[in-house]
């Protein structure tokens, strides 16, 4: 990165918030519903916006988590990430078919995509460790390639849903949004919580902060990298998984869904700034307002396009993101 | 991956620049080859001569992007942007004012390196690099696939029909869907596409790029104007990519915003490159040549499938699962490719 972040230099640890920066998001947001309101002339349009985009934000927000992570541990951009929220799609469809609640299937995507992370990384991605960025990337390609078109080879192009049972409509002042929205923001939320807490707080989330501030320097110090490097990339997979339970009753699920997801976790990911944790929540929801305002902006334009004209807006100004670089 | 180099005609064991000679054993290869596949359609059923014309198409967008990403050093995940643009120009100009597809390539050629300057400029202007770099030329393809879904302009997600012409025509680039003149006319762009890659790499603007891929600030040190020679070789090498996307057209009749612009167009340009050999001037070639028929045989494999996989009856999605597979395993086993290993391996000897 070409300019000295001053909280790279400080510590990875933001203890001093940056209360100037959020500041000025929270500022830039305020604006951007404000033209909405100007643009749309109707107060109920926006709210229903601003709420519908915080709600599905706080799930670009655990996805981009996970994506962050791995790339501040591993220095690998992850494009199979949205094929692992596709894997846990479909999983979740298919245990809902056998009978199960939607959110109970969490305690099998959540496990099985950590495994596959696992045997991903080890299996995989290990021999290209520290090889050339573009290694990687053509390998992460390839297995978001094989999951996506495995998906379509054995269950076929025709779009499914989950319905969760007891779904309704909960009014938030002027605008309505499903209960299984309001849940899969809640859940996200607490998913994320649990996700910094054992970054922040145990042995394993130290020696994660440390194999991605000098792996060199951890290894000195006992850490098996290795190790770390798998765990990582699985913990970053199961976030991804956890994601995909929690939107299956609100997406039409097809093996190209993950992908979508892929690419706003990959806006969310550098606009948060690449291996910023907090960062991509805050970027979820900043990303997610964007989308849902941007269909205001832009009628008739598909409401990605706006969250592309941020993403390029941002690599060309901010690329360090919104809040720098930490992990 | 990118520190392979090429061109051994231009430098000797002793790294003095041998006198420039007009022609290399490249050009010769390539002129032999053409040669050599002048006959095949009419020795090729019809069906394996398709495949040929897809491997030409392989062969020509993957020529484009390894001069970018390849000879460049900037890897780029975008290139649907420019295929999409050399398709849409063409089929735009033919449907909606009756211009001759030769032209529509033109434009789209034009277009398209006018574009990949803009990308190229902001992109290096601001300084991006690596998979910052890769995500923006990826925005770009994605804004274009969007922005074409939405527009009126462009006749929205619905795309083009090509519109069928009663007679052969080679004003109108159209013929009899077996006629051999698609394959010819594959091939002399591939040839061309091939000449120009060769006479880049040996011309100044060539080396200049490849030293500025090697190490940017030493070559700004001695005066290469580094970003002028970057651009140059963006707008070259998207340029190329267009004229696969107008010859797409003209030869399966019909596009649409995800044919164009997809993701998956962008990964096709990489495939070939990968697969063959990152910056050599045969990898493209070469990778296509393994990746064409493959779509062929899966293609087969789905319709009539062995007993044990009869539920994969008429279902797709094998052959990129085939791709992907091959793409890892030459990323792990083959990092410089089919070509640019057994090239390493002779010059070992």
């Amino acid at each position: 990165m070409a300019t000295l972040d001053p909280d790279e230099v400080r510590a990875p640890t933001a203890r001093a918030v940056p209360w100037l920066r959020i500041g000025v998001i929270a500022a830039l947001v305020v604006l951007a519903i404000g033209l909405a309101y100007v643009r749309s002339g109707s107060g109920v349009v926006v709210v229903q916006a601003v709420a519908t985009g915080v709600l599905i934000g706080g799930v670009y927000g655990l996805i981009a988590m996970g994506l962050t992570l791995i790339f501040g541990v591993l220095d690998i951009v992850n494009f199979a990430h949205g094929s692992f929220l596709a894997l846990a799609l479909f999983l979740t469809f298919g245990l809902t078919q056998a009978g199960l609640h939607p959110y109970l299937a969490l305690a099998a995507s959540v496990p099985a995509m950590f495994l596959l992370g696992v045997l991903v990384q080890r299996g995989v991605l290990a021999g290209a460790m520290g090889k050339p960025l573009e290694n990687q990337l053509l390998i992460t390609l390839g297995i978001s390639l094989i999951i996506e078109n495995g998906l379509l080879l054995f269950f076929g192009a025709n779009p499914r849903s989950v319905a969760l049972p007891g779904d309704r409509g909960v009014p938030i002042f002027e605008a309505v949004a499903n209960l299984s929205r309001i849940l899969a923001f809640v859940g996200a939320l607490i998913l994320a919580g649990l996700l910094y807490l054992l970054l922040q707080r145990t042995r394993l989330g130290t020696a994660i902060r440390a194999v991605a501030a000098n792996d060199t320097g951890a290894q000195l110090v006992g850490i098996d990298t290795r190790v770390i490097y798998a765990v990582t990339f699985a913990l970053g997979t199961a976030c991804a998984g956890a994601a995909g339970t929690l939107v299956a009753p609100l997406v039409t699920i097809e093996p190209t869904t993950g992908s979508l997801f892929n690419i706003v976790a990959f806006v969310v990911v550098v606009l948060g700034g690449m291996g910023n944790v907090v960062g991509a929540l805050v970027g979820g929801l900043v990303i997610g307002l964007a989308e849902q305002l941007g269909g205001i902006y832009l009628p008739g334009q598909s409401p990605l396009l706006s969250v592309f004209i941020v993403f390029v807006l941002v690599l060309f100004l901010r690329p360090q993101g919104l809040f720098g670089r930490s992990a | 991956m990118t520190t392979t180099t090429d061109t051994p005609a231009a430098e000797t064991a002793a790294g003095r620049p041998l006198p420039r000679l007009p022609w290399n054993r490249h050009l010769v290869a390539i002129a032999v080859l053409a040669v050599l596949l002048v006959p095949l359609p009419l020795i090729l059923p019809a069906a394996q001569a398709s495949v040929a014309v897809r491997v030409l198409i392989f062969a020509l967008m993957s020529i484009g992007w390894n001069m970018m990403s390849g000879f460049g050093g900037m890897f780029s995940f975008g290139h649907a942007a420019y295929f999409g643009i050399g398709a849409y120009a063409c089929a735009w100009l033919l449907v909606e004012q009756r211009v001759s597809p030769w032209i529509g390539m033109l434009a789209g050629m034009v277009i398209a390196a006018a574009f990949a300057a803009l990308i190229g400029f902001l992109a290096l202007r601001y300084k991006l690099r690596g998979a910052y770099f890769a995500l923006a030329t990826f925005a770009f393809a994605e804004m274009l696939r969007l922005w074409a879904t939405n527009s009126d302009f462009v006749n929205r997600a619905v795309g083009y029909h090509v519109p069928l012409r009663t007679d052969s025509s080679w004003w109108w680039l159209q013929f009899e869907p077996s006629s051999p003149n698609y394959f010819w006319i594959a091939l002399g762009l591939t040839v061309v596409a091939l000449v120009v890659s060769v006479q880049f790499v040996r011309s100044r603007a060539g080396q200049f790029t490849k030293a500025a891929r090697d190490d940017e600030e030493a070559a700004a040190a001695v005066g290469i104007p580094v970003m002028r020679y970057k651009l140059l070789t963006m707008a070259l090498s998207a340029a190329i990519t267009a004229v696969a996307g107008a010859f797409y057209v003209q030869y399966f009749l019909f596009i649409d915003p995800d044919l164009a612009f997809g993701s998956s167009v962008s990964i096709q340009a990489i495939l070939p490159a990968v697969i063959g050999g990152v910056a050599t001037i045969w990898g493209p070639v070469i990778g296509s040549v393994v990746m064409g028929p493959l779509n062929d045989v899966t293609a087969t494999m789905l319709r009539n499938p062995p007993p044990a996989l009869e539920f994969l009856q008429g279902r797709s999605g094998l052959d990129v699962i085939v791709y992907g597979i091959l793409l890892i395993i030459i990323v792990l086993v083959l990092p410089k490719g089919i070509y640019g290993t057994i090239r390493q391996r002779w010059s070992r000897r």
